[in-house]
């Protein structure tokens, strides 16, 4: 049963960073677009996400949720070590779902009060995702002292340190591109489908740059990044396999093959998450001088697993084809108004 | 202040807002759904107008429900990071429950919201009960895991450690049922007397009164039937709290001295120092009965509780006093309106009448908030009731005063956004749905 809730686990991260990410991507989107085209934007991705966007938020209440169940103590240290960059995510994600709804239900729809929403809207869009990358970057990065005695190094340079603020940065570029590939298959005429297309193929530049960054800061704090992705035969098939998709949507996304674009790219997101994960595995959160927080050692006792489990598995039967009838009836009623 | 009450004070905070966009997220949908369902029946455009307008409500208060609740279950381990380590395994059933619960909450109101026109009649209002239901199940399973904190059960604590973990034993504790019941009924006679006040003050203003006199009568009935019920899951939850955790009783009734006969004190200021109620209306024997049904049997007070592990006086017992003179009042006024209902029609109409149900706005909330003190002030110093104490729990990192004066502000702007927006719906209401009938 710890396998099932470990898959789980990933399945809810993998799937936030999916969904969710395309979800703030949608808000970076409008952040770096023309003034001009804003309010084209706004109006797309309403019809878009609008209906969707309180379920995608779901998939981190699910991992939070399994985590302090099921890994309390590495939940316990992450929330101890990481405070200040959960807080701020936390107030993104505060900001960013509030705007969101207030500006659709203002009942007056003002100049000043729009614009307000949609200035909190769009910097928490950005910072929310930035934060989240920090968080996942400092997992890893070995920068969590446990024995730290000062403020800074304890609490601050846990978090603060170049290559989780690059794996931040990378975040932000991939859900930006994420939705921009999300957002071509919904704009409504030609203009708006080339205006994402651009926005994505800028996107993808963007994050290979940033990515690029994340190998150079990983260098810099001495974390062995080439040796987690080049160092085994999945992490290096995963690169492999995420630089194919990359080519073949930069080939298809103005070709209209909104199905294959999308899938891909999430299977590239997905792939880059594989490739850096799998040396981890099963070790969640690494911390300073070596000690490693396993999922397979630090986990609850095995009977709340097996009721973790349980309910997570009844809970899915529910869950996923009533999450899948949503996106399904949304999508298709969204391609019939278009035809 | 210390970063210990610092801690404690953004807690209070957090949950203090999130009560309250949680009740109404959660049953406010149910009235949606009745007034859907009148329209979906009688064809009646006015029905189809309130769920609409209803409907803009439940989405702000579920949209703000849904980022405070998100931040709390981070807060959770932000702020009590060793509470959690150990709590976490043992009462994290219902909050993984109610993480089912909530998506499908999530994925129902993306349903309603968005299905206007787009679904079948049946299915389009099944999706909105959808969404009351499992708000109430969510509801119901936090208030679950709340309850564990008060009673726990479903492990064995041996010389320090938690063995022998059982997370259902420990979701069906013997305190859930009484503290879910009465949280419900709270949560349904707060939010049905305020939505109900808000429409009766718009029906003293002359304004769209068929709209607001409809609105009005789904979203009392509510209210009244729950603050009817009330007191009676009061007892209950009063009877279990005596058995469970008698130095809460204590601090509610402010209880000092063990004896038989044991008397009600009603209002009064509570002297923790000279162990007595001043000005207090007393009744001999009644804690008796309300405790033990049986007015001569001694019931125990705080002086059977060692001093380190009573909870502050002062506060649960002036929070007590709060929620029962309002309870007992939104009991009156609830059975005033059947009244009215059955006997004296043409009381409804009458501005002293609306006047009434209009100074009951806030009454809900602030008994709420009351009850909420008082389980919550009532269990300290425990955190784990009998287990860990609160301060053995709080996060190592200092500063955390600052974080509170954040989240304060945050809350309170929220607050006010949330004010502001609903106002504005209310304004909207003769442009919004006048001309369409």
């Amino acid at each position: 049963m710890l396998y099932v809730v470990i898959t789980f686990l990933f399945l809810a991260i993998l799937l936030y960073f999916l969904l969710g990410g395309a979800d703030f991507g949608a808000g970076i989107i409008e952040l770096f677009t023309s003034e001009g085209n804003k309010s084209g934007t706004r109006k797309i991705m309403y019809q878009a996400i609008g209906p969707i966007w309180e379920a995608n938020h779901m998939w981190l209440i699910i991992a939070i949720v399994i985590m302090f169940v099921g890994f309390p103590v590495i939940y316990s240290d992450m929330c101890t070590y990481l405070h200040i960059p959960m807080l701020v995510m936390l107030l993104g994600i505060m900001a960013r779902g509030t705007a969101f709804a207030f500006r659709s239900y203002d009942a007056i729809k003002g100049e000043r009060t729009q614009n307000f929403y949609n200035h909190i809207f769009v910097y928490s869009s950005f910072i929310t995702p930035l934060f989240l990358g920090i968080i996942a970057g400092s997992a890893i990065s070995r920068q969590i002292d446990v024995h730290a005695v000062r403020f800074s190094s304890a609490y601050v340079f846990s978090w603060l340190n170049y290559f989780s603020v690059a794996v931040g940065l990378f975040t932000v570029a991939l859900s930006g591109y994420l939705a921009a590939v999300y957002l071509v298959g919904e704009a409504e005429n030609q203009n708006d489908a080339k205006r994402f297309i651009r926005k994505a193929r800028q996107m993808n530049v963007i994050a290979v740059v940033f990515g690029g960054l994340v190998f150079i800061t990983a260098g810099m704090e001495n974390i062995p990044l080439p040796y987690w992705i080049f160092g085994n035969p999945v992490s290096l098939s995963a690169v492999i396999a995420a630089s194919i998709s990359l080519v073949i949507q930069w080939m298809l996304i103005s070709k209209g093959k909104k199905k294959i674009i999308r899938l891909s790219a999430g299977f590239q997101v997905t792939m880059v998450l594989l490739a850096v994960g799998y040396m981890h595995y099963p070790n969640f959160v690494m911390i300073k001088g070596g000690e490693n927080l396993s999922l397979l050692t630090l986990h609850a006792t095995s009977k709340t697993i097996h009721d973790l489990g349980v309910a997570l598995l009844v809970g899915s039967l529910f869950i996923l084809p009533s999450l899948w009838y949503l996106y399904y009836s949304f999508q298709k009623k969204a391609d019939d108004a278009k035809h | 202040m210390d970063d210990f009450a610092a801690a404690r004070s953004q807690m209070a905070i957090s949950l203090g807002f999130h009560i309250i966009y949680s009740c109404i997220g959660m049953v406010m949908p149910l009235f949606m759904a009745v007034s859907h369902y009148k329209w979906i029946k009688t064809g009646d455009i006015v029905y189809k107008n309130i769920t609409q307008a209803w409907s803009k409500g439940v989405a702000i208060f579920f949209a703000t429900g849904a980022v405070s609740g998100t931040i709390l279950s981070f807060e959770l381990g932000l702020l009590w990071p060793k509470f959690m380590e150990h709590a976490g395994p043992i009462f994290g059933m219902p909050f993984s429950l109610e993480g089912v619960a909530f998506f499908i909450e999530a994925i129902a109101l993306g349903f309603f919201l968005y299905g206007w026109g787009r679904f079948g009649n049946g299915f389009h209002w099944f999706t909105g009960l959808l969404v009351g239901i499992s708000g109430i199940a969510s509801g119901i399973l936090v208030v679950s895991a709340n309850s564990w904190m008060n009673n726990p059960a479903g492990f064995d604590y041996i010389i320090g450690q938690y063995l022998n973990v059982d997370p259902i034993k420990a979701m069906f504790n013997g305190s859930w049922f009484s503290e879910a019941l009465h949280m419900m009924l709270a949560a349904f006679s707060a939010t049905g007397f305020a939505v109900a006040g808000v429409h009766a003050l718009m029906i003293a203003r002359k304004k769209n009164v068929v709209f607001h006199t409809k609105a009005f009568k789904i979203a009392i009935v509510f209210g009244a039937i729950a603050a009817i019920l009330q007191p009676f899951s009061g007892d209950i939850a009063a009877k279990n709290v005596y058995k469970t955790q008698p130095a809460k009783l204590g601090a509610m009734e402010a209880y000092f001295h063990t004896q038989a006969y044991a008397p009600l004190v009603f209002g009064g200021i509570s002297d923790t120092a000279a162990k007595t109620v001043k000005y207090g209306i007393e009744i001999p024997g009644l804690l008796s009965f309300l405790v033990h049904d049986n007015f001569g049997e001694p019931v125990n007070a705080l002086d059977k509780i060692p001093v380190k592990n009573q909870p502050p006086v002062g506060v649960t017992n002036f929070a007590f006093d709060l929620m029962i003179f309002i309870g007992s009042a939104m009991m009156l006024l609830g059975l005033l309106y059947f009244l009215a209902l059955w006997k004296k029609r043409s009381w409804l109409d009458k501005r002293w009448f609306l006047n009434l149900f209009i100074l009951a706005i806030p009454s809900g909330f602030i008994a709420v908030e009351a009850g909420w003190t008082v389980t919550e002030v009532g269990r300290q110093p425990w955190i784990i009731y009998g287990i860990m104490r609160t301060s053995e729990a709080v996060t190592p990192m200092p500063g955390i005063r600052y974080t509170f004066y954040l989240f304060t502000a945050v809350y309170l702007s929220l607050s006010l956004a949330v004010i502001f927006l609903l106002s504005r719906q209310i304004k909207m209401v003769p442009e919004l749905y006048d001309t369409k009938h």
